[in-house]
């Protein structure tokens, strides 16, 4: 399965970006192989809406799930829409998440965890 | 007669006391039997109706118009995300999400949908209401709760400026888009600052933005003999105009905190505002005066 998590960097060894709409990049992963490649956040600096673009981006990626720190209401609004799974709450790099979510030891995000903005001044 | 003059009251920082001088200022010019019109554009917090009192008469609601897509009609091409951008619409296969918090109405979806599938729809943003206050004209914003869309009221706000009127607007804090929907196409802008670090930090800021936007302008100290006297150095160093001191007096405060006028409970702040008065008076002879040269030297050349 192709999931994308929010990165700090641009290896599986960065830490997860808390933000989603303002991560710094996106890793796009296949959870079989391990092999990914990087999406640069076009959004980080956008004056508003970065979480609607972000979610496009991974949507269009193809991926099937989003694991990241915290996600709002738009962006998670934006990703269901796609049906695309949302895992909130990823802490550590990068490799630990996606191995937390391959065991199954991520739940699936209800809703939004955070309001619109939250990550416009971390 | 400083009739058919506008001059928005702005400040950089906020807390100077731009509602202060803005509701005597208006107070003080209608006393003299002056056609008055107060303007209220901080319409995220509007206060001037808490000294002026206005018995409001009417009330007008605002609207601006956002996208509704009729999905029966769309393909799912996307192109009206690919032109928004505000990212306040956006297709996911065959689903359009609006954002309608996020749209700036410019009217781009709608024109490039190649299906019409996608119709505009009003979105309540505020209320104007409009009302006397003795015999200022008062009429304010006030933005619905959670909207954003502060720009749009201001200018609709700033629609019933009246001809013949010395026009005063209250305008919002600081220096970004609200503040220039206010201050634009005023002839004279009042910056209201005190004299604090804090004061001369954003009044820079402010002078930044009217000298950008070419408008004439002077500076008000409030509370001052407060701080220290670098406000005053900036001022001097820049060649700006200090057209009134008003002190730190804290029976001012007492009557700002109990809604009342300085000119109606403090007799000898008159002067002042009388002072404040007569030089916008001065710059308005001096406009029209340049005004007279532009035209006769159009006429002559």
């Amino acid at each position: 399965m192709k999931i994308a998590v929010t990165s700090t960097g641009r290896t599986l060894d960065s830490q997860v970006d808390p933000r989603f709409g303002r991560a710094a990049c996106f890793i796009i992963i296949d959870t079989e192989t391990m092999d990914f490649n990087v999406v640069e956040n076009e959004s980080v600096a956008a004056a508003g809406g970065a979480g609607i673009s972000s979610a496009k981006v991974v949507i269009d990626a193809g991926v099937g799930a989003v694991l990241t720190g915290n996600c709002g209401p738009n962006a998670q609004r934006t990703l269901s829409t796609a049906g695309i799974k949302l895992y909130t709450g990823a802490t550590g790099t990068v490799a630990e998440a996606v191995e937390l979510f391959k065991s199954g030891n991520l739940t699936e995000a209800a809703g939004p965890n955070v309001k619109p903005h939250f990550g416009m001044d971390k | 007669m400083p009739d058919d003059f506008i001059i928005a009251i702005a400040s950089g920082k906020g807390g100077t006391g731009k509602t202060t001088i803005a509701t005597n200022l208006a107070h003080y010019a209608s006393g003299l039997g002056k056609k008055v019109q107060y303007l209220d554009c901080d319409v995220e917090e509007p206060n001037g109706h808490i000294f002026l009192k206005p018995k409001i008469e009417k009330t007008w609601k605002v609207t601006v118009d956002v996208p509704e897509v009729d999905l029966k009609k769309c393909t799912g091409c996307g192109k009206c995300g690919e032109i928004c951008q505000y990212s306040a619409i956006i297709c996911i296969k065959e689903n359009v999400l609006t954002f309608e918090q996020l749209c700036h109405s410019c009217g781009g979806c709608m024109r490039v949908c190649p299906t019409d599938a996608i119709k505009s729809r009003p979105l309540c943003i505020g209320d104007i209401e409009f009302g006397k206050a003795g015999d200022v004209d008062f009429v304010h914003g006030k933005l619905c709760i959670g909207n954003v869309r502060t720009p749009s009221l201001i200018k609709e706000v700033k629609k019933h400026i009246k001809k013949e009127h010395l026009t005063i607007i209250d305008v919002p804090p600081g220096t970004s888009c609200p503040v220039v929907e206010a201050v634009k196409g005023a002839d004279f802008v009042l910056l209201v600052t005190e004299p604090t670090p804090f004061g001369l930090n954003d009044l820079k800021l402010a002078v930044d933005l009217v000298r950008k936007m070419n408008l004439p302008f002077a500076v008000v100290i409030n509370r001052y003999g407060l701080g220290n006297d670098d406000v005053e150095k900036y001022c001097r160093a820049e060649s700006i105009d200090i057209c009134l001191k008003l002190p730190d007096d804290r029976r001012i405060a007492e009557a700002y905190s109990s809604g009342q006028m300085i000119v109606d409970v403090l007799n000898e702040y008159g002067k002042e505002f009388s002072e404040l008065y007569e030089y916008t008076k001065s710059v308005k002879a001096g406009i029209d005066d340049k005004r007279r040269l532009r035209v006769w030297r159009k006429n002559n050349s």
